[in-house]
């Protein structure tokens, strides 16, 4: 960047600064904005090595075990390690997918309901509430989890897809909460006054107003509910295993479990377990990344 | 009264299940789990109710904190928080800033640094293992077989089994993850910046650079507080990424939430609780003062 202290240039007519420099000014420029490039793709270069590495090891057969081809390209070609990834992991890839729908879908409609009342429907303690839930959303979950085993234990409900659906719904309603709120906060007051002098109540405010404008913080919601929980490990670990559990924990057995490790395979399973997400954010990156940021900038 | 009642009756309706889930789940829980790790309930036997348990106070918390493995356990974590704050923190200024001004393939270099926010710990875990392999010399891979290709044979080191800093090798994969994530929140700073206030700067003869030290980087501030918060906490709970590229029982790399696991799987509820008590208290020393502050901002 133009570090060097520069003469003040000399205002034109109008009263604006204009460059007077123009060859000096110029190759400036082009210096600053060659070493711009050159940082930025150094950060790429970085950014990218694990995912090179990846993807190449997952199709590398048993010719290229040695260390010393480590960073080679593949002698030969092999899906053999995408093929036995497949098998270890797709029961777990479906039940991710059971796990995750309903749990973003439910904790979304919740966050809506929640972010409308507390952001439009004002009433008296409403940011007290609000900070109440919001509080949910940082604890770490160690602090509720030998009560929360025992409490799922004494309610019945089976370890696997049905414990971490309730899990992710719960542990998601400060989040969903959070970023409709803000939402909601930036909808014109005007609009829910308008339904409430027509008579509407508040119900009727909810469903007819403000639920069919928000359709672009429900893709956020959901998207990153999607995320969080496709995901989430340590629920997981605590609420399910090999058998019933979701696609995190099969990856970790996988990978971590045998007694040989065969990185080839695992390393094709990390690709498949990233697929759903990664497209995702390839797909819908505008609304990930929205998610990012409401759920953070304001608190 | 009835008018109370039609007034407070349909948000109150609305927020109810949010509002049980949250203060059952959240708050009676914390209860619970602090309860639990005030009693002996240490084994198998106790867990399952064969042998009563009664209260011993807080003598788990003492003999927790006197222990060498405990402590061993804080000060990773304190060197994690600390190194995975710096690091990303940098960084993703530094993306954001070279981003700020306008450049041909931003929306490229912004999806590249921030791709690795959609993939789980476990699955990048999967790769950075391999990366962190510890071997040396001949039988070595990963990142120390990358240093000797290029002639930087001096690099290489043992990662993550060094005993006293092998929790930092840690903070590589968790700094490339999330880098990305901080520069999208630092960029959202630079761009809700009024051009004005620029305009202001560079008309009373700032250089570029003044512009930025003077006018534009102090108005980043409360972004730079929000990513403190979010990464600090993220760290705190840190849980998935070690138990994939190391194992849980791996004494370098153990972090609270790895020895609050341990101590679940050996069914001592009582210290697993203890555990997740010490670390709500962390983070609710970091977390409960930042809403306290923007709770009252709002108002």
């Amino acid at each position: 960047m133009a570090t060097v202290a520069t003469p003040v240039p000399a205002p034109d007519v109008a009263g604006r600064p204009t460059d007077l420099r123009p060859d000096r000014g110029r190759s400036r420029y082009s210096t600053a904005r060659t070493l711009r490039y050159v940082a930025l793709l150094a950060g790429i270069v970085v950014v990218l090595v694990p995912v090179y590495v990846l993807f190449v090891t997952s199709f590398k057969g048993t010719g290229d075990a040695s260390p010393t081809r480590a960073w080679n390209l593949p002698q030969v070609w092999t899906m053999q390690n995408w093929q036995d990834a497949w098998t270890a992991l797709s029961p777990a890839l479906w039940r991710t997918f059971e796990v995750v729908i309903p749990a973003s879908i439910i904790s979304a409609v919740l966050g809506s309901m929640n972010g409308f009342v507390l952001s439009r429907w004002g009433f008296r303690g409403a940011n007290t509430v609000f900070a109440i839930i919001l509080f949910g959303m940082f604890i770490p979950y160690q602090a509720v989890m030998i009560p929360l085993l025992q409490i799922f234990l004494d309610a019945g409900i089976p370890n696997g897809v049905p414990s971490l659906i309730l899990l992710h719904i719960i542990y998601g309603i400060p989040i969903t909460t959070l970023i409709f709120r803000n939402y909601y906060q930036t909808i014109p007051h005007e609009l829910v006054e308008a339904a409430r002098v027509d008579g509407a109540g508040m119900l009727r405010t909810y469903a007819w107003v403000i639920l069919p404008i928000s359709v672009p913080s429900f893709v956020v919601v959901l998207i990153w509910q999607f995320t969080n929980a496709w995901n989430d490990f340590l629920f997981a670990v605590f609420f399910s295993n090999n058998q019933n559990g979701p696609i995190t924990l099969a990856l970790n057995n996988l990978a971590n479990g045998a007694m040989l490790q065969n990185y080839g395979v695992s390393m094709a399973g990390a690709l498949f377990a990233s697929l759903p997400t990664l497209l995702v954010y390839i797909l819908l990156g505008k609304y990930f990344v929205g998610g990012l940021m409401s759920g953070s900038v304001k608190g | 009264m009835t008018q109370r009642i039609r007034r407070l009756g349909p948000p109150l309706l609305l927020l109810a299940p949010s509002l049980v889930l949250v203060g059952v789940f959240v708050y009676g829980l914390i209860g619970a789990n602090f309860a639990k790790s005030v009693t002996d309930d240490h084994s198998a036997a106790t867990a399952n109710g064969v042998e009563p348990t009664s209260v011993v106070w807080f003598q788990n918390y003492t003999t927790l904190l006197k222990s060498e493995e405990f402590q061993h356990s804080l000060i990773n974590l304190v060197l994690f928080t600390v190194v995975f704050l710096l690091g990303t923190l940098v960084i993703g200024f530094v993306w954001a800033w070279l981003l700020d001004k306008p450049i041909r393939g931003e929306g490229f270099f912004r999806s590249v640094y921030l791709f690795p926010m959609a993939v789980s710990f476990i699955a990048s875990g999967v790769v950075w293992r391999w990366l962190l392999n510890s071997t040396q010399g001949e039988g070595a891979s990963g990142l120390n077989r990358l240093f000797q290709m290029v002639g930087l044979d001096f690099l290489q080191n043992n990662w993550w089994n060094n005993v006293t800093f092998g929790i930092l090798a840690i903070t590589i994969p968790a700094i490339w993850q999330l880098s990305g994530y901080v520069m999208a929140l630092f960029l959202a700073g630079f761009r809700g910046i009024p051009d004005e206030l620029r305009e202001a700067g560079r008309m009373d003869g700032a250089s570029e650079w003044q512009v930025y030290r003077h006018v534009l980087f102090p108005q980043l501030t409360p972004i730079m507080l929000s990513a403190l918060i979010i990464i600090g906490h993220m760290s705190l709970k840190s849980f998935d990424l070690i138990m994939s590229i190391s194992k849980p029982a791996n004494y370098q790399t153990k972090v609270p939430a790895v020895d609050m696991y341990l101590a679940k799987s050996s069914f001592d509820y009582a210290n697993a609780a203890a555990i997740g008590t010490i670390l709500l208290v962390i983070v609710a020393l970091v977390i409960v003062p930042y809403l306290v502050k923007t709770n009252r901002q709002e108002k």
